[in-house]
């Protein structure tokens, strides 16, 4: 079983604060791997917050690639980052040559396109360059999306952290916004897309357990938005199902837990909205799950939200200070990053529960 | 050397040999006067016996003339194996035994095709014993507890709105998504239905007993079991009952009973669960149906509005001859009778075609077809052509996963449920069939012959009885004939159909819980294994031996 978590923080912090979240819980997984998601940038990246952040690891050949394919499609490079690397030896790592972390300019032709049309150009441009860098085997793009990165790779978490120097307080990598896991895929081949957190128009979604439904819930999905694919993992099917609900649909998020597990049919009867639920029931039936769940989801805008599956066969925890909040798999990572909280304000969301947090770290609670 | 009328019947011609044993009759004459068939007869015997009549022992031989029972060898009168003789016989003197140097299909078809009830004896293939519940939840994630957990089994009859559909009918008003217009109707049901075997094919009481059984399950068991009419109408006090709501009425190429049915319309207190357009039958596609003058006794003339006669149901749609025609007129029609509140499937024989229909009506525009029913060649049917019966048709494993996915690459799965039948517990297992047919991608399955089993049917796929074109049913399930009607017990016929549903829903559980499910599996062909490297290819699953 894997452990999640996630961080929300009115004032920026680094992966540090993400690792003290996550190690605490090493005993529930392998450490096979670090991944996280920032969003809400600070530090080196905050200047360029409105222009999409490319977030790749490659070989150096597929760097080129990369490089010509977006001078192909005109977008321009505003800013580079590159991690300096402490590659002492011993490190539990398979590092990647390159790794890229880079902002770019719109095409000039997109200047006065609206954000619908320039999300379609981030997406189609992510699936491009990984399709091209997947053909030779040259590298993995994770995200390119504004305000958004991405770091993922296989080893032990810790050595990872200092390979990145990740633990070093001036760490320039910052944000607001942390959605994190530490370990590889378990149940299929060990690959670096397989890891959580998944990332998709601006939708990070990171989940502890198993879809069950894994096979139906992929099947409709490859034909409902081109941006649904990869399928590494049985769990990118609560991204996409996510992204349907909130970006496609439009749907107030509390109908997300509806979609994915809804409520048996005598209940639905009972309610006054029987007949809109009767009928995503139906209509969306090949994307409810089965099997035990826990999900960590961010937003576009910056919310982030957790629930379970419909028999809480999964933990989840979620607890707070004035100024930070942070959502784990286990009580015993919070209490690492905020042992002075006041307890009695835990949550431990419900089997029917969907919490959603705003930017401000209120709390909502949605009952199914 | 002795002549011979070497063409002259006997009985080593027949299927079936009655066994006679004289020391142990009693001369009761039960065997004689059961016999529907009328295939055994009293007749006296000339026998040299050594008989001792007195108390001591005193042999002596005699010369007697003895009543004996004796089997007709005339094909009018031949014996088919119901054993009922044997079941009435208090002394185990009689009972029928196969004959496996018959010559019966060479030789019965001097009054034209042979026929016969019953299903296909010749493909009863098992691809479903092929398959096996392989994925089975053990670390990865935790199995359910059949007992103990809830499931949610349920399954539409009804046109499912696309997803595309779903930004115009549902809009957000005041953060809640509300309806904006008219949906198609969508009944969750059982996903077992009894499936359609007509009063006329059956007897009435055979028909009460299942139309018992489904109300009970409904309203003791809470399982919402729908039972479908079958071509030949309904009682029209139970139309205009609030029953209703539990019957599927079936419209087919006949229209029998629709003159009933259109005439209570104006009286019915509640909607039927659905109607169902039967365009053929997976036991005798192409053949039509067909009810012999025998059955049709006076009650079945008032129901269907018929004079007695042979029925004939066309083997197809007289005023159809398209599929889209099929959908614009008759969906539309009968969606337009009910007013657009109860849902329209059609039925079809599993064909080389079937996908084509199903893509198809998957593609109709008005919304309007509210279930793809295909019913494959193991089947059963009241009265075909023996040739129909074993010669044509098609399996229906492969044909709904054909369906299936015909469906899911278009991203269409589950708009128009599949529904499958045809063969789902003819081993007597209908709810590991079913399991598995709903993970290929079945929403449900329905079920006929299993129902007169459980009536008390002893038919079977070696040529065991299937008198029902005959209306000589023994058990008097399908019979008009009210001495053979008699004997069946309705109460006690719709109590083992109730039972076996309850074990049905419980086999199912057990089967859900093991693979971590708490609603239906539909599609989920993961969870499945074929040991038949031919059959996981085919239904692309794995292989796994």
């Amino acid at each position: 079983m894997c452990r999640i978590g996630s961080i929300k923080s009115l004032t920026p912090i680094g992966p540090r604060s993400a690792l003290e979240l996550m190690l605490p819980q090493q005993e529930g997984h392998d450490n096979s791997g670090f991944a996280m998601v920032m969003q809400d940038l600070a530090g080196p990246f905050a200047e360029w917050k409105d222009r999409p952040l490319l977030s790749a690891a490659c070989t150096r050949e597929g760097m080129r690639a990369v490089d010509d394919y977006m001078a192909e499609h005109h977008f321009s490079l505003l800013f580079s980052w590159t991690p300096k690397y402490d590659a002492r030896p011993g490190l539990d790592i398979r590092p990647m040559e390159r790794y890229l972390f880079r902002v770019y300019d719109y095409p000039p032709h997109y200047r006065y396109s609206s954000d619908e049309e320039k999300a379609a150009l981030l997406l189609d441009t992510r699936l491009a360059l990984r399709s091209m860098l997947e053909e030779h085997d040259e590298g993995f793009v994770y995200s390119f999306w504004p305000d958004t990165l991405t770091l993922k790779e296989i080893g032990d978490p810790r050595d990872i952290a200092t390979y990145f120097r990740l633990w070093d307080d001036s760490c320039p990598l910052l944000a607001k916004n942390i959605v994190t896991q530490c370990r590889q895929n378990t149940n299929y081949d060990i690959v670096r897309y397989a890891a959580h957190p998944f990332f998709l128009q601006g939708y990070t979604l990171c989940a502890n357990g198993e879809n069950t439904f894994y096979t139906k819930n992929r099947e409709f999905q490859k034909s409902l938005h081109r941006g649904y694919t990869g399928f590494e993992s049985d769990s990118q099917c609560l991204l996409y199902t996510l992204h349907y609900v909130l970006n496609e649909l439009k749907w107030p998020i509390e109908y997300y837990k509806h979609v994915i597990t809804p409520l048996p049919f005598a209940e639905i009867d009972k309610r006054e909205d029987a007949e809109v639920l009767r009928i995503i029931r139906e209509t969306l039936a090949h994307l409810e799950i089965n099997g035990p769940n826990a999900i960590i989801a961010m937003l576009p805008d910056g919310r982030m939200m957790t629930c379970c599956d419909s028999k809480k066969l999964r933990p989840v925890v979620v607890g707070r200070t004035k100024d930070m909040l942070a959502i784990s798999s286990e009580v015993c990572g919070l209490n690492a990053i905020m042992p002075d909280r006041d307890v009695s304000t835990d949550i431990y969301p419900g089997e029917r529960e969907t919490i959603v947090i705003d930017n401000d770290l209120r709390v909502h609670i949605c009952r199914q | 050397m002795q002549t011979v009328k070497a063409l002259d019947n006997c009985t080593d011609d027949l299927r079936w040999i009655i066994r006679y044993d004289p020391t142990r009759c009693t001369m009761c004459g039960s065997c004689v006067a059961q016999c529907m068939q009328n295939a055994i007869e009293v007749r006296m015997m000339r026998q040299d016996l050594t008989v001792s009549e007195k108390p001591w022992p005193d042999p002596e031989k005699k010369h007697l003339a003895r009543p004996v029972i004796r089997q007709k060898t005339d094909l009018a009168h031949l014996c088919v194996g119901c054993g009922f003789c044997a079941k009435v016989c208090p002394n185990d003197a009689i009972h029928p035994e196969r004959n496996p140097d018959q010559r019966i299909p060479v030789i019965a078809r001097v009054n034209g095709p042979i026929r016969r009830g019953g299903r296909t004896n010749l493909n009863t293939q098992r691809t479903l014993d092929a398959i096996v519940v392989g994925r089975i939840s053990q670390m990865t994630d935790p199995a359910l507890d059949s007992e103990r957990h809830t499931f949610d089994m349920r399954a539409p009859l009804g046109r499912v709105l696309p997803s595309r559909d779903l930004a115009s009918e549902l809009q957000v008003r005041d953060g809640k998504l509300v309806k904006t217009g008219h949906t198609p109707p969508v009944n969750w049901i059982y996903p077992l239905i009894f499936s359609d075997m007509s009063i006329g094919a059956l007897s009435t009481r055979a028909w009460e007993a299942i139309a018992m059984a489904a109300a009970y399950l409904n309203e003791e068991c809470g399982l919402p079991v729908r039972m479908s009419s079958g071509e030949g109408g309904m009682p029209v006090r139970l139309m205009e009952s609030d029953k209703l709501k539990y019957f599927i009425i079936q419209i087919a190429s006949g229209h029998f009973g629709w003159d009933r049915i259109v005439k209570a319309l104006p009286r019915m207190k509640v909607d039927p669960a659905g109607v169902l357009i039967k365009i053929g039958q997976g036991a005798k596609p192409g053949d039509g149906g067909l009810l012999p003058a025998s059955k049709v006794a006076p009650h079945i003339q008032a129901i269907r509005g018929v004079p007695k006669s042979t029925l004939h149901s066309p083997p197809n749609h007289q005023g159809l001859y398209s599929i889209e025609e099929s959908v614009q007129k008759m969906h539309l029609s009968l969606n337009a009778a009910f007013g657009f509140r109860v849902p329209v499937a059609i039925k079809c024989a599993a064909s080389a075609t079937s996908v084509s229909v199903y893509n198809n009506l998957l593609r109709d525009p008005y919304r309007i077809c509210g279930g793809f029913f295909i019913d494959g060649i193991q089947g059963g049917t009241g009265a075909a052509n023996e040739v129909s019966l074993d010669h044509t048709g098609h399996p229906v494993v492969s044909k709904l996963r054909d369906c299936y996915l015909a469906a899911v690459r278009q991203g269409l799965q589950g708009q128009i449920p599949l529904w499958a039948g045809g063969g789902v517990g003819l081993t007597g297992n209908a709810a590991a069939d079913a399991f598995k047919m709903i993970c290929l991608g079945a929403n449900g399955v329905f079920i006929g012959k299993l129902l007169i089993q459980l009536l008390g049917c002893v038919g079977n796929e070696n040529g065991r009885c299937n008198n029902c074109s005959t209306g000589l049913c023994p058990n008097g399930i399908c019979s008009q004939d009210p001495r053979l009607v008699a004997r069946l017990d309705v109460d006690r016929g719709a109590q083992a159909i109730v039972d076996y549903v309850l074990a049905f829903d419980s086999e199912l559980r057990k089967l859900m819980a093991p693979i971590g499910n708490s609603s239906l599996p539909v599609g989920r062909s993961d969870a499945l294994v074929a040991t038949d490297h031919a059959v996981a290819e085919k239904l692309g699953i794995a292989y796994a031996c």
